[in-house]
């Protein structure tokens, strides 16, 4: 990334902290509700064991939830692009799927997977399966259709034909589809830590019970760069895959 | 449906046979019989939605006929027909030459054949310095010379074409025009080109068929009178515009 670039962005930034640790200390805002910056970054410097490991484990469960439902989420998309039949007959509860909140499920995940990562894990892969599956899916039917029948003319196989022409088409939207995921993936494993795991959400529960806001804000902040982490790692096997032939990654 | 019946005539490369297609209550192509000599230049011409195009299709395999018989000699079409579409249609993630040689790598062609094969032919079209680009840094023109490429390399016996050039600028479209009628020259294959460009129509081929509106019937087939090499000269030739007239005069008609 080039320096004129990052340099814009932390304008505001700088602004918000400076005017965010003014108010507090003026009194306008009060520091129980919102800790000023500096308390926060005390905290992160004096409580850093105890949050890198929860952020450790945060992102164990979020990395292993996000590569669970991006594999998934492909094969699944694959599967139902093979026939319209198999679309209409599995399609609508994908949705269906998509439209219950993790958050309402999570108490049954507990049950399900016991407390700790696998119920972490579980929660992430549910948040974040669906935007792979819809834009996989997207991409693999909007293949360009003079060339499927190119394909077609010289007898390719329907493997051929998914290998070299349908998955590649579609990586664009899968890769759309992936970057969206890291970020609910990461959602949904602080939903799992809330309910049965430890890491980042349970360090958030802990503190709002103890009232150390200040704490609440600095493993939201961890948690933020986690996702934003996780969202520029996509962001660069984007470029990698796409750079030489999609507009996208074209300057 | 492609078989070939033991009483094809041997000159012929494609016969239809009361060809009909219809998409819904939609009849595009109705009762068509036609005989395509081998080795011929047809152009195919007539008024938007005359079904020139389903005709190629149906042609190519990629449409079947509701009715009607089409034979296709020798009657594996396959690897034998190519297709070229209205734009070039390339994988934007493969360069020039693996776009060139995709036909063959379907087919099962070795990768070093294939690539050899490919290299080949894209000098053929004037690409042997862009071989290693992608679609995305190449003109129109150029991309379009990829598709013929990628159509020839099977050096096929049947080359089917739907509008190629229409939209490429005119300078471009002549030199294609002329590349195409050589390589014709060259190759012996036969060659459909469907059009709705009188000049284009006229210039490159040595029978022109033009479709009707309604039913898809034939409302000219003419063999035209013009030389059998053919250069950028013959464009302001009286013989060529003769020739533009009466397929003028057919498709004012129909249309």
């Amino acid at each position: 990334m080039k320096l004129r670039k990052v340099i814009p962005a932390l304008i505001p930034f700088l602004v918000v902290t400076l005017a965010l640790e003014w108010l507090v200390r003026a009194g306008w805002i009060k520091a129980f509700l919102v800790p000023p910056p500096s308390a926060v970054f005390q905290t992160m410097v004096h409580d850093w064991p105890e949050l890198f490991g929860a952020l450790a484990k945060t992102s164990a469960g979020a990395l292993l939830g996000f590569v669970l439902s991006a594999a998934g989420g492909i094969a699944i998309a694959v599967f139902l692009s093979s026939s319209r039949a198999i679309q209409d007959a599995f399609y609508p509860y994908a949705v269906f799927f998509q439209t219950v909140p993790v958050i309402a499920i999570a108490p049954l995940l507990v049950i399900w997977f016991g407390y700790g990562m696998r119920t972490v894990v579980a929660s992430a892969f549910l948040v974040s399966i669906f935007p792979v599956i819809a834009n996989t899916l997207t991409g693999i039917l909007s293949t360009d259709s003079a060339l499927r029948d190119l394909f077609r003319l010289y007898g390719a196989s329907s493997a051929a034909t998914l290998w070299k022409l349908r998955f590649p088409a579609a990586l664009p939207q899968i890769l759309t589809g992936l970057r969206i995921a890291g970020g609910l993936a990461v959602i949904g494993a602080i939903v799992g830590e809330f309910i049965g795991g430890e890491g980042l959400g349970s360090v958030v529960d802990i503190a709002r019970t103890q009232q150390r806001t200040d704490k609440v804000f600095a493993a939201v902040l961890l948690a933020s760069a986690l996702g934003l982490g996780l969202f520029g790692f996509i962001n660069l096997l984007s470029r990698l895959a796409l750079r030489r032939w999609h507009a996208s990654e074209q300057s | 449906m492609t078989e070939a019946p033991t009483g094809t005539a041997r000159g012929v490369a494609v016969r239809l046979d009361k060809i009909r297609r219809a998409f819904g209550d939609l009849v595009v192509v109705d009762h068509l019989t036609m005989d395509i000599a081998a080795g011929e230049f047809l152009a195919i011409l007539g008024p938007s939605g005359c079904g020139k195009s389903t005709l190629l299709r149906i042609i190519a395999g990629l449409h079947t006929p509701d009715g009607g018989t089409l034979h296709v000699n020798p009657a594996d079409t396959k690897f034998q027909t190519a297709f070229v579409f209205q734009d070039a249609h390339l994988l934007p993630w493969r360069t020039v030459l693996e776009n060139a040689a995709l036909p063959l790598e379907l087919m099962g062609v070795e990768r070093g054949e294939r690539l050899a094969r490919a290299s080949r032919i894209l000098a053929e079209v004037g690409l042997q310095e862009a071989e290693d680009r992608y679609p995305s840094q190449l003109s129109g023109g150029m991309r379009m010379r990829v598709s013929l490429a990628r159509a020839l390399v099977t050096e096929p016996r049947l080359l089917l074409l739907d509008e190629p050039f229409a939209a490429l600028d005119e300078i471009t479209r002549f030199r294609l025009d002329v590349r195409l009628r050589d390589l014709w020259l060259e190759r012996g294959m036969t060659v459909v080109f469907v059009t709705h460009s009188i000049t284009e129509a006229a210039f490159l081929a040595d029978r022109a068929v033009v479709l009707t509106r309604r039913g898809c019937g034939i409302g000219l087939d003419r063999r035209l009178a013009l030389p059998r090499v053919r250069g950028n000269e013959l464009r302001m030739s009286s013989l060529l515009a003769g020739e533009m007239q009466v397929l003028l005069s057919a498709m004012e008609e129909e249309g």
